[in-house]
């Protein structure tokens, strides 16, 4: 048997023999704790539209300020990561799951020195939503404004 | 499948990968260990009777954390074998972390030549494998031969930030903390190493760094067969037959590939990584890196050859040699694995 | 005031339900799950589809990533509509300037009280 073949055999029995994670618990724990943050953070909403000439769009800015808050504040006290592996997607893809992934190498790299370390290392995991995403939302931009203006 | 082993023997061909049998086996006259707080919960901890003292190392990086540990071990173990420093000829150690500073760093408080080894969570067999070899061969009388690993340099290294709210996939092992050091000896009591098996690098094609014990059994296959076939022995002629880390999973991919080579593994194999953390530890595959097997072999194992209820024991380390870029480059992940048998001296 | 809160956890359950799907169950590791949820984000929204579900599922839509693909897109589109060409540069930034900028002065914060800790 060449070795191509035997590793391609190997991968196979590997992949029919390895665990896999309970796909339907796993989803209700994302859902339950996803929906939950999400509900967080209209309750916050909800309470700042209530001070007067308040406007939606300053509500919002201050939602994610309070939410990226909050999560920063529990990276820090180690809890976040205990809510993260119950709930996998649940806590990893609300904006929560953003503040934690840069204050938790922010706390991780500080070893390193404030300026080499701590501050090099802060976008190491959420980096590439950034990149992409600011990158995604110029080329929107601009297909845009080829619309407007043709 | 016993044609084929027959026909290996008749042949009388040399097994690759290639063994050792020791003229002058080396004496193992002292050794000593220390774990992590998570170590000292599981099934071994009465055996782990020296654990690290978490108030003492809070201000330390993780890494100057295990460079400590690692230097306490060396020291140690040399203490306990009414030696002094300067008794030792050289000092093999080796551990997981870039340019291996746990164990260079260490070795600059030991007077004596160093020579640094890589070979993942293998490089406590490594070391011994070697340190025996430098001893039977006459350049040497006293070598000590170490190991660590630590879970947080680990997950720095390889993996994410510890506080980083991922979970773990249902195939990763835990990276075990713990040092050890073993020193050897060509005078003495204690237990002998009686032959040793250098391993091939060996890739079955897994690039999941998630699912070490699948990567890591081939490895252990190919070395373990040649020593059987280099040493004319077979499973049942050991008491004791035991992986440092495959884990749980891997172990049990492990008997499959033997017994499709013929070797049917019984009661008498173990594996390191799958005994050493309980199931209410949550380490979904059990236990992983150098100082996993390293620990229980300097612990439990030796002092089962050492009271008598194991006589010969076989150990084979395992390592997965990739870093954290080839993961990100698309590679697969090459292993490998070192074996050693060591028995009750007279 | 209940049902908007329904809606919401709705919502929002269902996106990060479906994410979890794709990280049990492709090879794809989480960070490129959550680029792809950004700039599906930014898609949608540039493409009008998000609004609907914007409105039924308020916090729901916005707090999950996608919701900063959204917010990054019509940034860029009011970016636009108010400076022209230059507005498609600045505006993604500049509609999610809070969110970043607080993430950066948090994680400091936190770094500089936090130490790391001994994990069990």
């Amino acid at each position: 048997m060449n070795i191509e073949d035997r590793n391609t055999k190997y991968n196979n029995y590997v992949a029919r023999i390895s665990p896999r994670t309970s796909l339907f618990s796993s989803i209700i724990k994302a859902f339950i704790v996803g929906g939950l943050i999400c509900c967080i953070g209209q309750a916050i909403s909800d309470l700042l539209m209530l001070i007067p000439d308040m406007t939606i769009e300053l509500a919002s800015s201050w939602t994610s300020i309070s939410l990226i808050f909050l999560a920063s504040l529990l990276t820090g006290l180690g809890i976040y990561e205990k809510i993260g592996k119950f709930a996998g997607a649940g806590s990893i893809v609300p904006i929560t799951g953003f503040s934690n992934s840069i204050t938790s190498p922010a706390i991780e790299f500080k070893q390193e020195g404030v300026i080499l370390g701590m501050s090099a290392k802060m976008f190491v995991v959420a980096g590439p939503v950034l990149v992409n995403g600011i990158t995604a939302s110029v080329i929107i931009g601009i297909i845009y404004w080829l619309t407007i203006v043709l | 499948m016993e044609n084929k082993l027959q026909n290996k023997i008749a042949n009388k061909q040399k097994s690759k990968p290639n063994s050792m049998l020791f003229k002058s086996p080396p004496h193992i006259i002292g050794r000593y260990v220390i774990v992590g707080t998570k170590e000292t919960e599981g099934p071994f901890k009465e055996y782990f009777k020296h654990s690290i003292i978490e108030k003492e190392f809070i201000k330390l990086t993780y890494e100057k954390a295990e460079c400590k540990i690692l230097e306490e071990a060396i020291f140690n173990a040399i203490h306990n074998s009414n030696l002094t420093l300067s008794d030792i000829d050289v000092l093999l150690s080796g551990d997981l972390l870039n340019q291996i500073t746990s164990s260079s760093f260490a070795a600059r408080k030991f007077d004596t030549s160093f020579v640094g080894l890589y070979g993942a969570c293998s490089t406590m067999a490594e070391s011994l494998a070697i340190g025996a070899c430098l001893i039977d061969g006459g350049y040497f009388k006293r070598v000590a031969c170490s190991t660590s690993s630590h879970f947080a340099t680990a997950e720095r290294q390889y993996r994410a930030p510890l506080e980083l709210g991922t979970p773990r996939t249902p195939s990763s092992q835990w990276t075990v903390t713990a040092t050890a050091c073993s020193v050897l000896s060509n005078s003495g009591n204690g237990p002998i190493i009686t032959s040793a098996t250098f391993g091939k690098v060996t890739d079955f094609g897994i690039s999941d760094a998630n699912n070490m014990g699948a990567a890591m059994a081939p490895a252990a296959l190919t070395t373990l067969v040649a020593h059987f076939l280099n040493t004319h022995t077979k499973p049942e002629d050991y008491d004791l037959i035991m992986t440092g880390d495959l884990g749980k999973l891997g172990s049990d991919i492990f008997v499959d590939l033997m017994e499709q080579e013929g070797y049917k593994l019984g009661q008498n194999y173990t594996d390191g990584g799958h005994i050493m953390f309980s199931i209410n530890q949550k380490t979904n595959q059990g236990g992983s890196g150098c100082g996993c097997g390293a620990s229980l072999l300097n612990s439990y194992v030796l002092d089962k050859i050492e009271n008598g209820t194991y006589k010969k024991v076989l150990f084979i380390a395992t390592g997965a040699l990739l870093n954290s870029l080839t993961s990100q480059q698309g590679e697969t992940i090459p292993c490998i694995a070192h074996s050693l048998v060591i028995e009750k001296g007279d | 005031m209940l049902l908007t809160y329904l809606q919401v956890f709705l919502v929002g359950g269902l996106i990060c339900g479906l994410s979890e799907i794709l990280i049990v169950r492709t090879k794809l590791m989480p960070a490129r799950i959550l680029v792809i949820l950004v700039v599906l984000g930014v898609i949608l929204q540039g493409a009008g589809i998000y609004e609907p579900i914007y409105k039924f599922g308020k916090a729901g839509a916005t707090v999950p990533l996608i919701g900063f693909g959204r917010a990054l897109a019509k940034g860029a589109i009011e970016g636009v509509n108010q400076k022209g060409l230059i507005g498609a540069i600045t505006g993604g930034l500049t509609a999610t300037a809070a969110g970043i900028t607080a993430a950066i002065v948090f994680a400091y914060i936190m770094a500089m009280i936090f130490n790391h800790h001994y994990k069990k």
